[in-house]
């Protein structure tokens, strides 16, 4: 319980410190508008095509958004070195990581969703009759990422060239979550939409198994 | 020094017995033809990679736990020497698949999930550079690898349902399935070889990084005092 509730305050505090400045989810916003519309020029927008392509671009834009997203998560902590009093604050560090995901998860699919109607209308894809269904795909590809991504950006905040080696550690981890979101959307997308419960599961144990190989080993990476 | 030459030369004898092995003992394949001998190095090789990558994961798993070099020493002499055995499997891969399936690369659920682990290990080596302190780097590249590792069976899983096109598993695959037995047992002779020189590849490996740290810990002792 007090895992819980210790998390649910270091989740209050990771959000406050987010809104008193937004800078994390203005840039990110800005930047995943900027990836859309740049591969609308390379490839063909119109209706059929995009119901191919843009699940796939869509989901690569968020990973590419969140890899950048991450970096700070750590790295504030460490700049501002806040990171031991944290840890003094909390009997389990599994709080701290239960925290920074949650509100690494909040933040990604606050962009995803906003992003949702500017880019169904850049792409020409209608999305009314399937947002609910695409905002739990959204909601466990974005804790996929979370979970590995709130994980590696604390090894990466430890190493040199951080900027660089967070996407190298967590894009090649993040593959079957690309792949499942990816399928899922596009099933959702298309124009006799399915609910494909395979892949939804699919991301569904891939956070599971993450987030308990974080519960077992996240700790040692908290360690001074 | 005397029982390591002799050892090295065994291996080098077992690996030339397998080679030739699968030039003229094994049968030629029916469909195929001769380019169907590069299976014995192909798949073999690949075999000893996934080995060397287990160690790799059971070492970091007991570096975490116990916080001992040894296990840090072999957890990147095991991700070397896979990462080695996989670069043969991911050449030698295409070399075969050209004329059989008259493409050099196809995004298959194996031949994928390859690649991807192939990078999650240079990403693992990668890391073990950025990092200056000998404990904290061992401590990070640990986890990495233990991740990346757990990470294997889902991306193999994801790029499966996702699109297939290898040869379903001929050596303890389903029924109907199986090779010919001149062929299986030219094969394990293969695996057999490739293993015994995977192993002293890692052993060679891990008395360099053990006598490396050794040295930088000397010197360190030297500058201090």
């Amino acid at each position: 319980m007090s895992l819980l509730s210790n998390a649910t305050v270091l989740l209050g505090k990771e959000l406050r410190t987010e809104f008193r400045s937004r800078e994390l989810l203005t840039t990110t916003v800005v930047f995943i508008l900027m990836v859309v519309v740049l591969f609308s020029f390379t490839f063909d927008t119109s209706s059929g095509e995009s119901r191919k392509f843009a699940p796939g671009l869509l989901w690569l834009a968020f990973l590419f958004a969140a890899s950048l997203m991450l970096q700070p998560c750590f790295l504030r902590e460490q700049s501002n070195d806040t990171l031991s009093a944290l840890r003094l604050s909390v009997s389990d560090p599994f709080a701290i990581f239960l925290a920074k995901l949650a509100a690494n998860t909040l933040f990604l699919l606050f962009t995803e969703l906003l992003m949702l109607p500017v880019f169904s209308i850049l792409f020409n894809v209608p999305v009314g009759g399937v947002v609910a269904p695409l905002i739990l795909v959204f909601f466990l590809g974005s804790l996929g990422i979370s979970v590995a991504g709130t994980a590696l950006s604390a090894i990466s905040a430890q190493a040199r060239m951080r900027e660089l080696m967070l996407p190298i550690l967590l894009l090649p981890l993040l593959t079957p979550v690309l792949i499942a979101s990816a399928e899922a959307t596009a099933a959702l997308l298309d124009p006799a939409p399915a609910f494909r419960k395979d892949w939804i599961g699919f991301l569904a144990i891939f956070d599971v198994v993450f987030l308990t190989a974080l519960w077992l080993f996240g700790e040692y990476l908290l360690e001074e | 020094m005397a029982n390591r030459a002799i050892w090295g030369a065994l291996v080098v004898l077992l690996v030339i017995a397998a080679a030739y092995a699968s030039f003229f003992i094994a049968p030629t394949e029916n469909s195929m033809g001769e380019i169907q001998r590069i299976f014995y190095l192909h798949a073999a090789s690949g075999w000893a990679g996934m080995t060397a990558f287990f160690v790799c994961f059971v070492a970091n798993i007991f570096y975490v736990l116990r916080r001992k070099q040894k296990y840090d020493w072999m957890g990147v002499s095991a991700a070397e020497v896979g990462l080695a055995f996989t670069t043969v499997l991911l050449i030698t891969g295409p070399i075969w698949a050209h004329p059989v399936w008259g493409i050099w690369w196809t995004w298959d659920a194996r031949l994928t999930s390859t690649f991807i682990l192939w990078m999650l290990y240079i990403a693992y080596l990668l890391l073990r550079g950025m990092v200056e302190e000998p404990d904290r780097r061992a401590l990070l590249s640990a986890v990495f690898g233990i991740f990346a590792f757990i990470d294997v069976p889902l991306v193999f899983g994801a790029i499966r349902w996702w699109r297939t096109q290898h040869p379903q598993p001929v050596i303890m695959g389903g029924p109907g399935s199986g090779l010919e037995p001149t062929m299986r047992n030219v094969f394990f002779f293969s695996v057999l070889a490739m293993h015994a020189l995977m192993v002293l590849l890692l052993s060679e490996r891990y008395r360099l990084e053990k006598t490396r740290d050794e040295f930088l810990e000397v010197q360190r002792e030297a500058e201090a005092g």
